[in-house]
């Protein structure tokens, strides 16, 4: 078949040359025709005119067809075909020479040659087993029928006895030679053995071969269409008038392009880079230039080198063991110490690609580009730089360092303590509600005396002719006369109180004074002071006649109270409350007076009764306060831990804060003559700073802690509740919230000075 | 008072910033095309001192880039080329929708195409420069050139990589100069970093290769290219893939600009700089001297490569210590001899026996080859013969300070790089230790015998002293307190420093509660360490010894 269709195209060619110009070759129906007419002609050349005539023949039933128009004149129709026939022959004939011209001989010839060999030869078409008559269908459609179609005479074909079976076909297949190229006819259902001839058509083809042997599928193409200009035109078509007339839409275009080129916007095609990639860039550096923006410059850190951990084999001590491997499994990524787990491995071939590789590569392209930078300067100091160089405590003899006697006997917290003017005798007041007396010396009871209530505060009247001390409980302050110093002393003390009288008028105070008589007198009770709210602290002042008392309560201006010994008077000396009183004083030399609400210090002067200070310390509640025996100079406790030196000569504000303790201050107290101040606190210490005043104003107190002692234990959240110095040694005394029952004497003298620290 | 009041903002440092959004208006940018030329212009964002001043009195957080950067970002032609890109894409869509493929043909011929030159130098304007920052840009190429083509990145853009960390290598090895050994990501932005990696690596190569007198790109030495191509390489895909192939293989040397010449030993005569005392120049001469030592560490060494050790880090350092190497043929191109060469002196294996042994040469495993030279020598190769437990692979990079802790394996190196001679630790040596410890105890056990004899002795005497005299009263010998000076002293200075420490400001005091910190958690660190070696190191020894015993 394909070589038929060869033939058929060689021979459409020639013939369209024939045919041009007379007459549209009609669809591709005709081609078959047509190609059979072509056939025929060229056998012509051989047999004779008589195939022409047939030809002739078929070409009228045509013209009939085509000029059916003409049926109105049929007789001269049928003369014109007659003409027309005459001259298509006529000119057909012309043609064909004309063809035997413009062709090659050879071609023909080889064309001739080989239709004439196998025209028909394979051409099985014609003799197709035209037996079934059921036509081209899918043979599947009488699967179910005992027949396989109808034979020309309309009578069943019945399906050739086959029952086969697997067995016989695999038995088939193992005996029979053949039954490689056996194969069935769908048609009649029998089977076919394949010729040599068709096994290897069968095998060309599936080579993608072409099927005939001789064959040759390169022969050298025939151009027709070619530049030589030949002296017959392969075809005579005139041109178009199109041809003719400059395009109109190529010059839309021409014009597009031409104005895109004008505006710019196309460019013409960029020429390759001479210059080579890499060059040398810094041919021509100059070493001394500087980036314009090094200023501000903030060159990146570098990344950190990987140490031993990070070894494929490291140390035995760098692999986590399993309690690190899961405290480091349970942290966040962003919180652990290591980003990846140390791992051994035995060999290097076992070590696996490093998988965070890519990750960490692209968190420092993020760190490069998105992280601030921020030029930190970096504290390189010696830790030892910042520790102030002060004088050293062995070059600030004399302060107390030992503890040296325990005062044991009271069974309850110890809230205040005080000395006497003489330095001789101890009077510690409890929450057992009992006042006792001891020898400093010796730390000997002398004296226990019941009170009607626990005992807030004592004070020891500073005045040394006068033999009194003031005992606050509850609401009452009560005034003793110990009668442990000098007798002429106590008797003179008790003159004093006897001595008393009434005055005219008696004016209505809110304290009211009454003289203890009877047993109480025998045991020392000389007055009892009634007020009306609970008495928290008393202090008494220099001369020893006047006598402070504090009631703290924020509601009523009645906070404060002096009360006059000698005159048994008593005076509320502010109008107006300003706070919660936490504690007063009075001012050693001059007729001052300091007032402690919860954040302030308020000085007033008496005399003019006016308010001529109010130093601000900084603490959120201040719990005790003492006053350099200068005068000029003054410290706080507070509960925050602080204590707050304050400096009155200089400002309002504290001269120094220290922050030593590590829980609330409870007392605060200054030596009388040493330079030295002592502060209690609840964490069970007692730190004892020199604290030296000086004279000349420019020059600023030096302050230094010389010592910490500790000899309290702490209990219920309480540790020393205060403290006093010795008037004349350098001793200090506290009184803790541990009452009794504690260490003993441990000390030892090692040093010059006389040591004493004492502790309740 | 005279004048206007002054507002607040609009001086100082809220002037000084913009915050990146402001600076992305003001280069009418998108934020890809801002990133990326903050990328490539080194331009980062800076953490203001004063946040609140910055921010307007507001603490949101946000990041701030200086405003004289962003000004000098605004004439940077680079930013004109970004928006050509831009424009560039839009056509090309436009052509494509469109199908007008010569629209579309013409538009890829004048596809606009920027250089980094100018920001390189710019950002380098020395040599130097480039060389301070050249750490980042290796490790990227090498990175990029492990990636496989998979679309992440350009093929090209990998090739490249790995054409210039071939290139680099090759320079270490022609100049010896090696001294210490070296999903959820986006790659757009580490593309854009090896961008700007890339050209600044070529630049520094073209540079490097330069400085060595070599031809860039590398060529290598010996036989001409056509032999080169012409020899047994058939096998290889293409002649210019086989070339760089060859090239990576780092087996070969490079071909110089100009012949060397017989290289002289020319021993010049250093004269001490100005201002640069004799110590200096002798430590410096000696310094030099050890880099000498180090670059000819494997000098007239030979090295062969058994198929499973990492043939090209392997290569790479023997070939910078001066050692000669080879592998496998079917391995690798560029192998030079084979394994049957009886000149070998060293086998580097990485599996636990090999079948075939030549006598005279050491099979030894690679970790030696990393250790001798962190260790700038050549160590015994005993600790790394086939089969046997490595000793631990030390870090380089570390270099402890005073207090730190310091591995016992470094101790010993350190020793053997001071010429001390090592302490044998075989096994026989260590029972003799054990012995000799054994002997020790026995030692000690008897002193204290003694003295326990010495004290009985004095018992008797005073008890037939006492027997003798029968007092009622009994004395106890009061216990002799010896007063520790030195003790006494420290304590005293410890306490005078306590005390000190209170009357610390509130601000010095907390830093300096800080560094204390810091030093004692270093300590700590180092104790635990110590204390886990130790504890290894015993279990290990009771280990052995209920080996020996069964």
């Amino acid at each position: 078949m394909t070589m038929t269709t060869k033939v058929k195209l060689i021979t459409r060619d020639s013939e369209e040359s024939v045919f041009s110009g007379l007459e549209e070759s009609g669809s591709d129906s005709d081609d078959d025709d047509d190609d059979d007419e072509e056939e025929e002609e060229e056998e012509d050349d051989v047999s004779g005119l008589k195939s022409s005539d047939v030809e002739e023949d078929k070409r009228t039933g045509e013209d009939v067809q085509l000029s059916s128009k003409d049926i109105t004149e049929p007789q001269t129709d049928i003369k014109g075909s007659k003409d027309k026939k005459k001259k298509k022959k006529s000119s057909s004939e012309v043609k064909k020479d004309d063809e035997s011209v413009t062709v090659t001989s050879q071609i023909i010839e080889g064309l001739k040659i080989l239709s004439h060999v196998d025209e028909y030869e394979h051409d099985s078409s014609d003799e197709e087993d035209i037996r079934n008559t059921v036509g081209n269908i899918p043979m599947e459609w009488y699967k179910d029928y005992p027949h396989i179609g109808y034979d020309l005479d309309g009578k069943k074909i019945i399906k050739p006895i086959r029952n086969k079976d697997e067995l016989d076909e695999f038995l088939d297949k193992m005996e029979n030679p053949d039954y490689w190229r056996t194969v069935q006819d769908k048609m009649t259902g029998a089977d076919i053995r394949l010729s040599d001839d068709q096994v290897e058509l069968v095998r060309r083809l599936q080579q993608g071969k072409f099927g005939d042997v001789n064959f040759n599928e390169y022969e050298p193409a025939v151009e027709f269409f070619s530049n030589e200009v030949m002296i017959h035109p392969v075809t005579n078509r005139p041109q178009d008038k199109r041809s003719f007339i400059p395009s109109l839409i190529e010059k839309e275009k021409v014009g597009k392009l031409v104005h895109a080129i004008k505006m710019g916007w196309i460019k013409p095609r960029r020429p390759a880079e001479t210059t080579p990639q890499y060059y040398d860039l810094w041919a021509k550096e100059d070493p001394n230039s500087i980036l314009g923006r090094h200023k501000m410059h903030v060159p990146a850190p570098k990344m950190k080198l990987p140490g031993h951990e990070e070894s494929y084999n490291p140390p035995p001590e760098y692999l986590m063991s399993e309690e690190e491997r899961l405290a480091w499994e349970q942290l966040d990524p962003e919180d652990r110490k290591l980003s990846y787990l140390p791992q051994k491995f035995a060999c290097l071939r076992a070590v696996p690609a490093y998988s965070r590789f890519i990750h960490e590569r692209f968190e420092r392209c993020l760190d490069l580009y998105l992280c601030p930078r921020q030029r930190k300067m970096r504290v390189n100091v010696n830790p030892e730089d910042l520790i102030p160089k002060l004088p050293k405590p062995k070059d600030l003899h004399p302060f107390p360092t030992t503890q040296s006697l325990v005062y044991l006997g009271h069974s309850s917290l110890i809230r205040s303590i005080s000395v006497s003017p003489s330095g001789q005798w101890l009077v510690s007041g409890s929450d057992d509600c009992t006042v006792r007396f001891w020898e400093v010396s010796t730390a000997r009871c002398l004296k226990t005396m019941e009170v009607g209530g626990a005992v807030k505060a004592v004070a020891w009247n500073p005045n040394p002719s006068v033999s009194l001390v003031a005992v606050s409980f509850d609401n009452t302050v009560l005034l003793l006369n110990p009668g442990l110093c000098d007798r002429l002393v106590s008797t003179s003390t008790d003159q004093l109180i006897s001595s008393y009288e009434d005055p005219e008028e008696s004016k209505d105070q809110q304290v009211q004074w009454t003289v203890s008589e009877g047993e109480d007198h025998e045991q020392g009770h000389r007055l009892t002071l009634k007020h009306p709210k609970a008495v928290r602290q008393v202090t008494w002042h220099g001369k020893g006649d006047y006598l402070a008392c504090v009631m703290p309560d924020n509601t009523s201006n009645l906070q404060v109270v002096i009360h006059q010994v000698s005159k048994r008077r008593t005076q509320n000396p502010f109008r107006k409350s300003k706070g919660l009183v936490q504690c007063v004083s009075f001012h050693p030399i001059r007729p001052y007076f300091f007032v402690a609400t919860q954040r302030y210090v308020r000085v007033y002067n008496l005399i003019k009764q006016e308010l001529t200070k109010k130093l601000m310390t900084n603490c959120k509640w201040i719990s005790s306060m003492a006053i350099h025996p200068g005068g000029d100079n003054l410290i706080c406790g507070s509960y925050d831990c602080r204590l707050a030196w304050f400096d009155l000569d200089l400002s309002t504000k504290p001269y120094k804060v220290l922050r030593h303790h590590k829980k609330a201050l409870r007392g605060v107290a200054y030596h009388r003559h040493y330079p030295l101040f002592a502060s209690a606190s609840d964490d069970g210490s007692v730190i004892v700073c020199h604290g030296m005043v000086y004279n000349d104003l420019l020059q600023n107190p030096l302050i230094v802690p010389v010592k910490v002692l500790k000899g309290h234990s702490v209990t219920q959240d309480l540790g020393v509740l205060d403290v006093t110095f010795h008037p004349t040694q350098p001793w200090v005394f506290s009184s803790g919230a541990d009452g009794t029952g504690h260490q003993n004497v441990a000390g030892r003298n090692h040093a010059s000075d006389v040591l004493l620290n004492m502790s309740l | 008072m005279g004048g206007l009041q002054k507002k607040k903002y609009e001086s100082g440092s809220a002037t000084n910033y913009i915050t990146r959004n402001s600076a992305r208006k003001k280069l009418s940018l998108s934020l890809a095309d801002f990133r990326r030329l903050c990328i490539l212009k080194g331009i980062y964002p800076h953490e203001p001192k004063h946040k609140k001043k910055v921010n307007k009195g507001s603490t949101a957080p946000r990041t701030y880039y200086l405003l004289k950067d962003i000004r000098f970002l605004l004439h940077e032609p680079i930013v004109g080329k970004f928006r050509e890109y831009k424009i560039f894409v839009r056509k090309l869509r436009k052509a494509y929708g469109k199908a007008e493929w010569t629209g579309v043909q013409r538009l890829r011929d004048n596809k606009p195409a920027y250089k980094l030159d100018h920001i390189i130098k710019e950002r380098y304007p020395t040599f130097i420069d480039a060389l301070r920052d050249i750490d980042d840009s290796l490790s990227m190429c090498f990175l990029f050139s492990t990636f496989a083509r998979t679309g992440k990145c350009h093929v090209q853009t990998i090739q490249l990589c790995r054409r210039l960390s071939v290139e680099w290598m090759n320079y270490i090895i022609t100049s010896r100069s090696l001294t210490k050994h070296p999903t959820d990501v986006d790659y757009r932005v580490m593309a854009t970093f090896t961008e700007l990696y890339t050209t600044l690596f070529g630049f520094v190569n073209f540079r490097l290769y330069q400085t060595l007198n070599l031809v860039y790109p590398p060529k290598l030495d010996g036989p001409g290219e056509a032999s080169l191509r012409s020899g047994c390489d058939e096998d290889y895909a293409l002649d210019s893939e086989s070339y760089s192939e060859k090239l990576s293989a780092l087996s070969a040397s490079l071909a110089r600009m100009v012949p060397v010449m017989e290289e002289e030993e020319t021993q010049l005569d250093h004269f001490p700089a100005e201002g640069e005392d004799l110590e200096k120049m002798e430590a410096r001469e000696k310094a030099e001297l050890e880099r000498d030592a180090q670059k000819k560490l494997f000098e007239g060494l030979k090295f062969f490569l058994n198929r499973e050790v990492p043939r090209e880090s392997l290569a790479f350092l023997i070939r910078c210590l001066g050692g000669q190497v080879s592998w496998d043929k079917s391995l690798c191109i560029g192998s030079t001899y084979d394994v049957t060469d009886e000149t070998i002196t060293h086998h580097i294996v990485d599996r636990p026996k090999i079948d075939k042994q030549y006598i005279n040469r050491y099979y030894i495993q690679p970790q030696w080859v990393y250790d001798s030279l962190n260790a700038k020598m050549l160590l015994p190769v005993e600790e790394y013969f086939l089969g046997v437990t490595l000793p631990p692979h030390l870090s380089p990079f570390v270099e402890e300070t005073e207090g730190d802790y310091v591995p016992p394996e470094k101790l010993k190196l350190l020793a053997l790089q001071r010429g001390e001679k090592p302490q044998e630790e075989d096994e026989e040596e260590d029972d003799d230790d054990e012995e000799e410890e054994e002997d020790d105890d026995d030692d000690e056990q008897s002193e204290e015998d003694e003295e326990e004899e010495d004290e009985a002795k004095l018992m008797e005497i005073e008890e037939k002293r006492t027997k003798g005299k029968n007092l009622p009263v009994k004395v106890t010998p009061g216990k002799v307190k010896a007063e520790n000076r030195t003790k006494a002293e420290q304590e005293e200075k410890a306490e005078e420093k306590r005390l000190a420490i209170m009357m610390m400001k509130k601000r010095e005091k907390y830093l300096y509660e800080k560094i204390m910190f810091g030093k004692k958690r270093n300590i700590r660190d180092a104790n635990k360490l110590a204390a886990k070696r130790k504890a290894h190191d015993e279990a290990s020894k009771t280990d052995k010894k209920k080996k020996k015993k069964c």
